[in-house]
């Protein structure tokens, strides 16, 4: 009986491994507690599950095997999984979709309705204007066009819609909190460390001693020196623009990954391109940093990470006042070419799949900015990415960039 | 194996699925790593499990600069250099200079001990890697001396994490695990009662009040835990804050009295005006 119930976790998604199995069938086995289905419970879920993101997907399976075996009815999950509604009407809608939600009798009330339908649907559904799926114009589901819909589930690409100006947005702020398969993306950037001893000596120098004794003839001579630490320094950009949304995600973990493993790291946000300034909070105005100034303040050896899908109006790459939100003197090619003369050591890596990059009019520009530098967001990307910044500076430029002119704005 | 189960303390409320968990752990004497929101009792947890068992704990502090070795043993060739320069007799046995760790201490000891991993997350990336041979096999080889250090008595092995860092599949896999969720209005009201027996009734009501409505609020950094609570209500019982301010409190004008001890630092006071902006324009 319950050999099934580990291919049943293994189905929904619960990674059981046999040990984990075996370890669980002793403390049934051990007696460890009473005949009492909530307690066996509990015992299968601290033998079995070793991460709460997995919790919910154990009730089920847990509710699924063991429904009419036992009273395990109740375990049913009839609430809405918590993930779809712990980020709140914030991060779903706009301000101006919220403020017709609260028009058409508030956010409750839209989750009342989604609860009774979800109850009536049983069959997973895709089109059509009722049930909650995909694509369709109810305001339940994903990749529908319903402006107070409610986006059901995480994956799934949702329309790209382009979202006019930064005041009106709800950036999403990209904390470190979030470490959900941030390992692997670790273990990536691990090949950008640079490790130099600076600092106390703390540390035994077996060779120095050696050497030092040597000489010295009769007394021992200790000799000490600074561990080896990573100093790799990196600046990190950020586009926030529309057209990431649907990035923000694998964003959030390779930020948090990269604030982990950099000590010195310094992040900023950007809008589609960097233009004369960029922003130090991801939400707010006042973290303004002129981009020239930052040319200045950091030296060359900074290596620069620039995450961006790239994809924008040839205007906001080329032409002095093209830039969707505010009037720039320059255009942003020119500020990506300083960026990249002041920094040798940069890389661009852009969300979107590689293969389609050449659809794109804006991509291509930017590629020639950043030559042989831009590589796709995935683990192997990344990886390449940072075997390219690990590769020695190439010789120091002749002239630092000119002064940009005065701006408005 | 030892007779006694872990029920939670008089200082400790314990949830039946936690009980379970420890009882588990050590029942099958398999290390049980506990990770939830900072300020649920994490850390308490183990030094309550070492009261309710009888049994002495040690605790091993993680850093961020911690390594594997240093919970086993550290061989201080500092030491045992200097000495041999002052003809000191003790340097002709390199025992001397062997300083045991933590789980060596733990292993070695005469009476089953609670042992305390505190952060596991802290530590780089590959620390509890190193560990799996230890903690599966209550064993290690010393390669100054050539001895083995076996665990005459496995200890009761409980390490915290604040999920800093993901933890590699093998070393959860011979872990049991537990998710301190955050306490329901229940089981806050048990834990407020056992660290202050003398609370008003009233005030606990209003300042539980306020004080699940805080956490309800979007966008916060850090939620105010467990832990928060009790300080805030000690410094509301010390002011004298009576009952009447809090039950008055409106959230979306004002902050509550000493919210200092809530909210720990200045984006989500700043989270917390553009919410109360937000709803002034609705």
């Amino acid at each position: 009986m319950f050999a099934d119930f580990f291919y049943v976790l293994r189905d929904s998604g619960v990674p059981v491994s046999t040990r984990e199995f075996i370890a669980f069938l002793e403390a049934v086995a051990g007696r460890v507690i009473d005949p009492d289905v909530d307690q066996f419970y509990y015992l299968a879920r601290t033998t079995l599950v070793k991460d709460e993101r997995f919790f919910d997907p154990f009730d089920k399976a847990f509710a699924h095997f063991f429904q009419g075996a036992e009273q395990t009815l109740a375990l049913v999950l009839k609430d809405i999984p918590e993930a779809w509604l712990k980020d709140g009407p914030q991060r779903l809608f706009s301000p101006e979709e919220l403020e017709k939600i609260q028009s058409l009798g508030g956010f409750d009330e839209l989750m009342e309705a989604f609860k009774q339908r979800r109850e009536e649907q049983q069959k997973a559904h895709h089109g059509g204007n009722k049930w909650i799926g995909t694509g369709g114009t109810s305001p339940f589901g994903s990749g529908g066009y319903n402006p107070e819909g409610v986006r059901v589930g995480e994956e799934g690409q949702r329309q790209k819609r382009a979202v006019k100006v930064w005041e009106q947005r709800q950036y999403k702020s990209l904390t470190g909190e979030v470490t959900l398969n941030t390992r692997n993306i670790k273990m990536a950037l691990r090949r950008l460390r640079r490790f130099t001893r600076e600092g106390n000596p703390d540390e035994l120098d077996l060779d120095a001693t050696i050497r030092e004794t040597a000489r010295h003839g009769v007394m021992y001579d200790v000799e000490m020196r600074p561990s080896r630490r990573n100093t790799v320094k990196v600046l990190l950009f950020f586009d926030i623009g529309g057209s990431m949304a649907p990035h923000v995600k694998r964003c959030e973990q390779l930020f948090s990954s990269a604030r982990t493993e950099f000590k010195h790291l310094e992040s900023f946000y950007f809008h589609n391109c960097i233009y004369e300034q960029v922003w130090r909070e991801e939400h707010r105005w006042e973290g303004r940093l002129s981009t020239f100034e930052l040319l200045h303040k950091y030296n060359r050896d900074y290596r620069v990470i620039i995450v961006g899908d790239a994809a924008m109006s040839p205007y906001e790459l080329l032409q002095a006042g093209g830039s969707v939100d505010h009037f720039n003197p320059e255009p942003g090619l020119t500020w990506l070419q300083r960026i990249r003369e002041t920094f040798p050591h940069s890389v661009w890596l852009n969300p979107e799949p590689e293969n389609e990059w050449s659809f794109t009019h804006s991509i291509g520009l930017v590629r020639q900015a950043f030559p042989g530098s831009m590589f796709p967001l995935t683990l192997d990307g990344l990886t390449a990415a940072m075997q390219q910044l690990r590769r020695s500076a190439p010789p120091p430029r002749t002239a630092p960039p000119e002064q940009p002119q005065p701006h408005r704005g | 194996m030892t007779g006694k189960r872990f029920n939670g303390t008089e200082a400790y409320i314990a949830t039946e699925d936690l009980q379970i968990a420890v009882n588990a752990a050590v029942t099958l004497q398999k290390p049980l790593l506990v990770k939830g929101e900072p300020g649920t009792g994490k850390t308490m947890l183990a030094f309550e499990v070492a009261k309710a068992l009888g049994m002495p704990i040690l605790t091993w502090h993680v850093k961020s600069t911690t390594n594997a070795q240093q919970g086993l043993y550290e061989y201080d060739a500092v030491s045992r250099l200097r000495d041999s320069q002052l003809g000191d007799d003790r340097v002709k046995d390199i025992r001397n200079y062997i300083v045991p760790g933590k789980l060596w201490e733990a292993f070695t000891s005469e009476k089953p001990v609670v042992l305390l991993i505190d952060e596991v997350d802290k530590a780089d990336i590959e620390f509890p890697n190193d560990l799996l041979l230890e903690l599966d096999r209550m064993e290690f080889y010393v390669y100054e001396t050539r001895e083995t250090i076996r665990a005459a008595q496995r200890p009761v092995v409980i390490i915290t994490s604040n999920n800093e860092k993901e933890l590699p599949d093998a070393f959860l896999r011979r872990c049991f695990f537990h998710y301190i969720k955050f306490p329901d209005k229940d089981t806050m009201r048990r834990i407020l009662a056992v660290h202050h027996p003398n609370l008003h009734e009233e005030l606990l009501k209003e300042a539980m009040e306020v004080f699940f409505q805080f956490r309800e609020v979007q966008g916060l950094k850090k939620k105010p835990s467990t832990s928060e609570l009790i300080d805030w209500i000690k410094l509301l019982m010390v002011e004298h804050i009576p009952a009447k301010v809090l039950a008055e409190l409106d959230l979306s004008k004002e902050l509550p009295p000493l919210y200092g001890a809530l909210l720990k630092n200045e984006q989500d006071i700043h989270a917390f005006e553009r919410l109360r902006f937000m709803q002034r324009r609705l």
